[in-house]
């Protein structure tokens, strides 16, 4: 049997997978795919901004269709279907026989029917090329509007502003996304995304798009008002790709796609049509999961076996749309005869939610929650398995206060036919099973069943059921540092403080076992650092340093060392840079400015260090803690000394904030920013803190990142006196360190902290759990005993005498050789150290 | 100093190397890692880390991993069984290791 199949997208190549498993023997199968790439997930798609690559994003596991032998045809688009013939013909001219056609073509983009609207630089979204186009365009633009407030509009939205374009979104209708919230949670929703920086036009009927006067394009809406941008993306919605049905007499639907019934046959039996492009009982469906469920149905179909049918599907949806959580459940806008809501609605916190139940108050049949969407997973299962609702509903979607417990649903409620996952139709028994089978983390759950691989909405729920059968089954849930001690690192915290525990020896005695290891170990230094920040080279502690913190450099791949000084703020004389070029230069050292703003040193060997110390704290410095898991550096704008845009002193701020936090050791570094006005020249919010001069004061800014995951910083608070401001921050920081895992950077912590941005508003501002006076006094410890740990260093001479390259010989280490490059040294490659020893061993050796 | 066979080769003393730490020693021309772990037990292996060609394993932190005692590499965190030199992770990265022992207070090892 010829199968053919007309596009590789999500839900044709789910077809492809389901149709290797049943391992029909005799089937020849052909694939079509218009785009430029086999099948990729579209529904993480604007990740291609945060990074993915193309690969990232495919969803053919390697090697199957060497292994499926189906035939897959890259940029070959079907132009023509003729059914008497069975033939399909390509665009390029090719005609292709079968005997079971398969039709996944998807959807394409609606766009407006405006003048202007396919002028330069107007875009969709819905392939990684509109992407790469977007990108490229996004570099040469500063301003973008999408056309449409919908879910993949916010989404769209979300990535112009990530290219850091003055962000508009377009609605016509009065509110964003009119399908799935109501008004109310409408507006809170426009608050949020409002707060986010991006500007919402409701109620606009855009009529054309002409040239701009101050950017590209200018927008004209029916009101007589008008919007300028460089860029526009079109998301107004989207259309079944029908077309070969239409132009072959196949039934469509009434609002379009290709009519199929429950097996996903279109009217004629030989074709199928699955995914966005088929249309079932008139119902059209835009999300992956149904398409998944039809794949299925129709691969079984093909093959022969009868049983299963397509039974409609549940359009509820959660999103996190620019950090706002969204979702709609059901029945959402109560159309139900006789229904009835509850509502809470928050507007200082921005938060809206709405359940709406059955006349009898029994049933749950949809819900709507913004700003906060934790109870998602247990309504969705409520309404799914028609579970009898608790006497007072209301309770479900109030915040917890005291005494009043959540009714929440254990999911020990649900049955095992439960679906947890609907994208992969993944039940509660599915689940258990595999946790039974040994899965019991949430990326083996993802690996072996696929629960929570697509959307990663139900992530949470299957969390939770896995939690709850790894109890049932007695086996313990994990966060254990490492394999000698029982404990998660802020349980460790909380056990050295608390039991005053001074000493590896005696923390691993009371709570744990073995000798220790390359985790523990500093990680409990750490520890003690925080609560008694002793000399981290004391006898007892120097044993569980790393080796940068126990030569107090950071090892360079070639054994040498880097030298860092502390330059409070990024300021220095030109004295401090004289004797800093001097130190360099009698060490021969390897000199940069780095991005925080002060001068590296690089190649000094281990018994070179202390003398070099020694002369750099002559001229006045002092360590800069390049080594530790402590703070760096404060990055700083030169303010309002010198900036003619300046409203705050900048420079002496950083300067004092960085001699208040140098030497906090932390689970990881920590890295602040104080920029002298909004203009933001220091990039304060991609720091752990970051603090920019308002008219009024200071904004407090915590747990941004640059690196490896950019995250932008979040405002705590805003105007602060400077007073205020330093004690924030002593509560924030002690907060964190305090809690966070260890090598969590603020932001990952900041992004699993339970509760989010507003308990850490909480905790630190409104001192909600009484804990602010005590995380105070920590800091004002820390502060207080702060030393220059090379100065003590130097100033031991048992410190000093293990800053040696051989116990037992003075001469240097061989192994470190240099070559000149650009004016300066650098570490030789192994063929050039090689040739260098070769040559040098024999007068070593004499 | 004499002892009992000509291949040891004294090295420093036994206060020279901190508990739970190591150093390095130049023994005809090898770098040779030495560790004191609790009680006093000592152990040898090469000093110089495969992976990176840099001669820094005796800066890496020791501990046990199950059964066995390891030094972690300071660089990229790989670890070597300090009885056998054996690397956990990547087994064409191990080293050898050599035998050490106290005579009185002084560290000796056998470089041969
Ligand atoms: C940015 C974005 C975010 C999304 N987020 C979510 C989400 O969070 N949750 C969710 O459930 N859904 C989401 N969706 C929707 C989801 O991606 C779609 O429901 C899913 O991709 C539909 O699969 P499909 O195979 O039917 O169509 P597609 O994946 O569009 O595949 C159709 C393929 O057929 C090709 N094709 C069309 N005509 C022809 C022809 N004549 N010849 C050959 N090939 C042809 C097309 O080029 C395309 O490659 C999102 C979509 C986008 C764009
Ligand atoms: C996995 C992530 C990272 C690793 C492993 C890493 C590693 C290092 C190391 C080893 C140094 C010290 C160089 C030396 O003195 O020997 C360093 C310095 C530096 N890094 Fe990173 N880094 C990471 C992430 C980042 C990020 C996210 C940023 C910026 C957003 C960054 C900016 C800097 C800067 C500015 C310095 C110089 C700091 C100074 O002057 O002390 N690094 N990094
Ligand atoms: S942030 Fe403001 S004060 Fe600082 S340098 Fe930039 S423009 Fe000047
Ligand atoms: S970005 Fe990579 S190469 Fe550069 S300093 Fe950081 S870790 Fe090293
Ligand atoms: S529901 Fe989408 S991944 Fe589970």
């Amino acid at each position: 049997m010829k199968i053919l199949l007309i596009g590789h997208g999500m839900v044709g190549h789910k077809f492809l997978e389901e149709l290797a498993q049943l391992r029909q023997p005799g089937t020849e199968v052909t694939v079509l795919c218009e785009e430029p790439r086999a099948a990729y997930d579209r529904v993480h798609l604007s990740e291609f901004f945060a990074g993915k690559s193309a690969d990232d994003l495919s969803l053919v596991a390697p090697g199957f269709f060497e292994n499926s032998g189906f035939a897959l045809r890259l940029n070959t688009r079907a132009a023509a279907l003729d059914r008497r013939a069975r033939t399909v013909t390509t665009a390029s001219g090719e005609v292709l026989p079968y005997d079971k056609l398969v039709i996944a073509t998807g959807s394409v983009p609606f766009v407006p029917p405006v003048p202007g609207n396919d002028r330069a630089d107007c875009f969709v979204y819905r392939t990684i090329e509109d992407l790469e186009a977007m990108t490229e365009a996004g570099a040469r633009s500063r301003s973008g509007v999408v056309v449409g407030g919908g879910l993949l509009g916010l989404e769209c939205a979300k990535a112009l502003r990530d290219l850091g374009l003055e962000t508009h979104v377009v609605e016509f209708a009065p509110r964003l996304m009119a399908v799935q919230v109501d008004d109310d949670g409408g507006r809170i929703l426009r608050g949020k995304i409002e707060e986010l920086g991006v500007r919402v036009h409701t109620s606009r009927n855009t009529l054309e798009i002409t040239d701009g006067a101050r950017a590209r394009h200018r927008m004209v809406f029916a009101d007589g008002s008008h919007l300028e941008a460089d860029m526009i993306v079109f998301s107004a919605g989207i259309r079944p790709q029908d077309i070969l049905a239409r132009q072959n007499a196949l039934a469509v639907g009434a609002r379009g796609g290709i009519a199929v019934d429950d097996q996903c046959r279109s009217s004629d039996p030989d074709i199928y049509a699955i995914g966005e492009c088929a249309a079932w009982r008139d119902q059209l469906f835009g999300l992956v999961a149904p398409g998944y469920d039809m794949a299925r149905v129709a691969a079984r179909h093909i093959t022969g076996q009868t049983d299963t049918a397509f039974g409609g599907a549940d359009m509820s949806t959660k999103l996190k749309l620019m950090g706002v959580d969204v979702a709609s459940i059901g029945d959402a806008q109560g159309r139900t005869p006789d229904s009835r809501s509850f509502r809470y609605m928050d507007e200082c916190k921005r938060i809206y939610k709405k359940i709406v139940v059955s006349a009898d108050g029994k049933q749950l049949l949809g819900a709507v929650l913004v700003g906060n969407a934790d109870e998602y997973g247990t309504l969705l299962q409520l309404a799914l398995n028609r579970i009898a609702l608790p006497a007072d509903p209301e309770f479900l979607i109030l915040p917890a206060s005291d005494g009043k417990a959540k009714p929440g649903l254990g999911v020990d409620a649900l049955p095992d036919s439960a679906q947890i996952c609907s994208c992969n139709n993944v039940s509660k028994g599915d689940i258990c099973a595999a946790v039974a089978d040994g899965a019991t983390t949430t990326g083996a759950l993802k690996a072996c069943i696929k629960a929570g691989a697509t959307c990663g909405g139900c992530v949470p729920l299957v969390t939770q059921v896995m939690k709850a059968e790894m109890a049932r089954l007695g086996m313990a849930v994990n966060n254990h540092l490492c394999e000698h001690f029982p404990y998660s690192r802020q349980e460790l915290f909380h056990l050295i403080k608390v039991g005053n525990i001074k000493s590896f020896g005696e923390l691993i005695a009371r709570h744990g076992k073995g000798l220790g290891c390359d985790i523990c170990k500093p990680t409990a230094a750490s520890i003690f650092a925080s609560c008694w920040n002793e000399f981290v080279l004391k006898q007892e502690l120097a044993s569980l340093q790393d080796s940068n913190d126990y030569f107090l450099g950071n090892i360079q791949k070639d054994g040498s060392y880097s030298v860092v000084p502390r330059m409070p703020g990024g300021e220095v004389t030109p004295d401090g840079l004289i004797a800093v070029g001097q130190v360099a230069k009698k060490y021969g050292l390897y000199t940069k400015v780095t991005g925080g703003a002060r001068v590296d040193m690089f190649g000094a060997r281990l018994e070179q260090l202390p003398a070099i110390w020694e002369e750099l704290i002559a001229a006045g410095f002092e360590s800069g803690h390049a080594y530790g898991k402590s703070l760096r550096t404060v990055k700083s704008c030169v303010g309002s000394t010198w900036c003619r845009y300046g409203v705050g002193d900048s420079v002496g701020l950083a300067v004092e904030l960085e001699n208040r936090y140098k030497g906090l050791r932390a689970p990881h570094k920590i890295k602040f920013g104080v920029s002298g006005c909004t203009r933001e020249c220091a990039e304060a919010q991609g720091k752990d803190v970051g603090v920019i001069a308002t008219e009024k004061g200071w904004n407090l800014y915590v747990c941004g990142n640059g690196g490896m995951k950019p995250r932008h910083a979040e405002l705590l608070a805003s105007d602060l006196d400077k007073d205020t401001l330093v004690r924030l921050i002593d509560r924030f920081l002690m907060f964190y360190v305090r809690t966070a895992d260890r090598l969590q950077r603020t932001s990952t912590w900041r992004d699993n902290l339970e509760g989010g941005l507003d308990y850490l508003k909480e905790v630190v501002v409104q001192d909600s759990l009484g804990l602010a006076a005590e995380l105070e006094a920590q800091m004002a410890h820390v502060v207080a005993t702060y030393q220059c740990e090379w100065k003590t260093a130097v100033t031991s001479p048992e410190v000093r005498k293990r800053f040696r390259t051989f116990v037992n010989d003075g001469r240097p280490d061989t192994r470190i050789v240099f070559v000149e490059e650009r004016g300066q040294i650098r570490p030789a490659r192994a063929e050039e150290r090689e040739a260098a020893s070769a040559g040098a061993a024999p007068e070593m050796a004499v | 100093m004499h002892t009992a066979s000509p291949h040891w080769t004294a090295v420093c003393s036994l206060a020279d190397i901190l508990p739970g730490t190591g150093v390095c020693a130049l023994v005809e021309d090898r770098h040779i890692a030495i560790f004191r772990l609790a009680g006093d037990q000592l152990y040898a292996i090469d000093n110089i880390d495969p992976r990176s060609g840099a001669s820094v394993l005796s800066r890496g932190l020791v501990g046990n991993l199950g059964e066995q005692l390891v030094v972690a590499s300071p660089l990229y965190k790989n670890h070597f069984d300090l009885r056998t030199g054996a690397c956990l992770e990547t087994p064409e990265h191990s080293v050898r290791s050599y035998p050490v022992r106290l005579n009185g207070d002084s560290v000796m090892v056998a470089p041969g």
